[in-house]
């Protein structure tokens, strides 16, 4: 899709409503270096949304959606939870249609897009909460990484199950007390970064959303990578600070205390050796852009 | 919006022509082969231009899901894959549609109870993605015999429900049933439903339309709702998501999306009268006595019905062939001189005779049975000592009844 198709009949303009006008005018859509610096310069993808005051998850959504390297080609796939209502708030395209089936339903998208478009570029994202892909959809988030589906698959971990009310979640942390878990939670936190790597993710990213820049980076490469290598999966901290007693300033605080060297979002990747190369490939590709450019500048 | 053009009459990739639905089906020669139904679903499908097949195996239907994957490496199916598991394999159907593509696959009994989150879903979602059930038992202890109780549990998922008899209806029902699906007025899902392993498993006689003609590629921009490929503007969809909302729009959205769902069922029936030439067949139903059954239960009515001819008592048949769209006007005319409705069925419950009972006056008429089940086949002539009991003229005994 180009920013073309999403013009406005003159005609229709005024009766169009101004969150449209805005996309239209200043969305991102096909910007090259689209990043979370275009937040507050540009119209987001991402309208007034439903989620509790000061939600880390909020944040996260608005760093991902300024940071997908092709919106105007990308499709979305959520899952039931707070993710939920966010989802229609999004001008990108996205699916919501079961709880835990949304690796399963960007299984087929993909292979749809492909055959439909053989010769263009159309990325397809999942993002999910920790219910949804580790616990009730697990065995569909691994498969799909078996068949080395090329999708990136993004959780919200938030280790609990938040929009039911606070549920226990298999990403939740071992002795932590929640609904059914009265006397605290008798399991360690599923290990999923690993597993993501041992079942054939080529690029697998635990951290939180403290650092926009840092999402941006690992959302781009994440997504540049399934398009061209194979499955990705990012698990992002987006504390539940409803369910965990915080109030609506303390979420950034919540990460920044989970992601010290020893927390367990300390900052994590993997990277396979093919994803490796390419990543290497795009910056060199991106320096030589730079020179030229610069060489561009200094003639003028 | 990709650009719409018709292409009737070019070729694809494998030179087969896209031809008009309605000749190919109604006007181009045939050509009598002898296949298993599991045969004539991988010959439809050759036909069909179908974008994605998923497959997963479970008894009966693990033949026709392996053969369509021929097809695929044949070149006559965009893509094709194993799922791990009829949940997973309806959700994957469900992706490749919203993605605008025309999507088939096939499940049997114990899947089609797996996947069943999965059909609501589909129809709330209007995705016309064709699914071929082949019944067999669903109950524990495991049974893989056939058995046609699962299709009671698809009637009201908002699909269109077809039942097959032969694999005659088969091969023209998948292709027709693409062209009823796909309207735009209807837009919705159909499972397709025959009897396992008396259809798939057996020969028979098939007339095939040819090999060099193919159904026109599916137009997702026809759909009612925004195809999820981008192609279109992404517009916030509202500005209060509805989902956990406690409020009368909330309410009242929901309620008018189902009823809807239910019109776009309503909407179809035209379609499926024009396609499969009516919602009924009808034989003789000027009798006082009337066999109304689907699937292979009107193979065997019809054997019976030539038994009861033979010792004087005349009967007629309908043979029910879309249960959604439900043929009750059809149904109500077609059983207003009998005196005696007789619904035979391969499932424990009777949820045909139920049906019927729902829709005609005067439903003491209605004699719910014969009924076999778990495997059991229905030999015409317990179909005629049940009508020959009711009707209180003497009948033989059956060998291994106990009588």
């Amino acid at each position: 899709m180009s920013k073309e198709r999403i013009k406005i009949s003159p005609d229709l303009y005024d009766i169009m409503p101004s969150d449209y006008q805005d996309l239209v005018q200043s969305a991102t859509y096909g910007k090259e270096d689209r990043g979370w610096k275009d937040i507050g310069t540009s119209k987001e993808l991402i309208e007034q949304h439903s989620l509790c005051a000061g939600c880390p998850e909020s944040m996260a959504f608005r760093y991902i959606l300024a940071s997908l390297p092709n919106p105007e080609d990308t499709v979305m796939v959520g899952s039931t939870g707070c993710t939920s209502l966010v989802f229609p708030m999004v001008a990108v395209h996205n699916i919501h249609s079961l709880f835990g089936n949304q690796n399963a339903i960007a299984s087929g998208l993909k292979r749809a897009l492909s055959v439909r478009f053989p010769d263009r570029v159309k990325d397809v994202v999942v993002l999910a909460g920790d219910g949804a892909t580790v616990d009730i959809g697990l065995d569909m988030t691994l498969q799909a990484w078996f068949r080395q589906e090329k999708f990136t698959t993004i959780c919200f971990d938030n280790e609990l199950y938040a929009n039911t009310g606070g549920q226990e979640s298999g990403l939740m942390q071992k002795g932590f007390v929640a609904k059914m878990a009265p006397v605290g939670k008798l399991f360690d936190k599923v290990r999923l970064p690993e597993i993501a790597r041992e079942s054939g993710c080529h690029y697998v990213v635990n951290c939180t959303v403290s650092k926009p820049s840092l999402v941006e980076k690992v959302i781009r490469n994440s997504v540049l990578i399934a398009r061209e290598i194979g499955p990705t999966y990012i698990q992002l901290y987006t504390p539940c600070i409803l369910e965990i007693g915080k109030n609506s300033m303390e979420g950034l605080q919540e990460m920044r205390d989970s992601e010290k060297p020893t927390e367990r979002f300390a900052y994590k990747e993997y990277v396979s050796e093919p994803a490796k190369q390419f990543l290497a490939e795009l910056a060199a590709k991106d320096k030589e852009r730079k020179a030229a450019a610069k060489q561009l500048a200094g003639k003028a | 919006m990709a650009e719409i053009k018709s292409h009737i009459g070019t070729q694809n990739k494998k030179g087969q022509t896209y031809t008009d639905p309605w000749k190919m089906m109604h006007e181009a020669p045939r050509n009598p082969s002898f296949y298993t139904g599991s045969e004539v679903i991988k010959e439809a499908l050759r036909r069909a231009s179908c974008d994605v097949m998923i497959a997963y195996p479970i008894t009966p239907q693990s033949e026709a899901a392996a053969l369509i994957g021929e097809l695929f490496a044949e070149g006559y199916i965009g893509d094709y894959f194993r799922g791990e598991s009829e949940f997973a394999v309806m959700s994957q159907c469900a992706g490749a549609a919203f993605g605008g593509a025309r999507v088939f696959t096939t499940t049997a009994g114990p899947g089609t109870m797996r996947a069943m989150e999965n059909f609501p879903m589909w129809a709330g979602a209007r995705l016309p993605i064709q699914m071929i059930v082949t019944c067999r038992g669903i109950n524990s202890p495991l049974s893989i015999q056939p058995d046609t109780i699962e299709i009671s549990y698809l009637l009201n998922t908002g699909m269109l429900v077809w039942h097959a008899e032969t694999a005659q209806d088969f091969f023209d029902w998948i292709l027709k049933g693409f062209m009823v699906s796909e309207e735009p007025e209807v837009h919705l899902p159909l499972a397709l439903c025959c009897d396992g392993f008396f259809v798939t498993h057996t020969k028979d006689v098939v007339n095939l339309t040819p090999t060099d003609m193919c159904l026109p590629p599916y137009d997702p921009y026809r759909s009612p709702v925004p195809c999820m490929d981008m192609e279109c503007p992404p517009v916030r969809m509202m500005r209060d998501p509805f989902i956990m909302k406690s409020n009368y729009i909330s309410y009242a959205t929901h309620a008018s999306w189902q009823q809807e769902i239910w019109a776009a069922v309503e909407r179809s029936r035209k379609h499926t009268i024009k396609w499969i030439n009516g919602l009924i067949d009808t034989e003789n139903t000027d009798a006082e006595v009337v066999i109304v059954a689907s699937g292979t239960a009107v193979s065997q009515g019809r054997e019976a019905i030539r038994l009861l001819e033979d010792e004087g008592v005349r009967c007629g048949l309908i043979k029910v062939k879309s249960l959604r769209p439900w043929p009750g006007e059809e149904i109500r005319e077609a059983t207003k001189n009998a005196k005696h409705i007789f619904v035979p069925e391969f499932n424990v419950t009777g949820w045909l005779a139920k049906e019927i009972k729902a829709t005609i006056p005067n439903s003491e008429r209605v004699h719910a049975g014969p009924h076999v089940c778990g495997g059991m086949t229905m030999p015409p002539e317990i179909i005629v000592s049940e009508i020959k009991t009711a009707l209180g003229l003497r009948s033989e005994s059956l060998a291994g009844r106990g009588s």
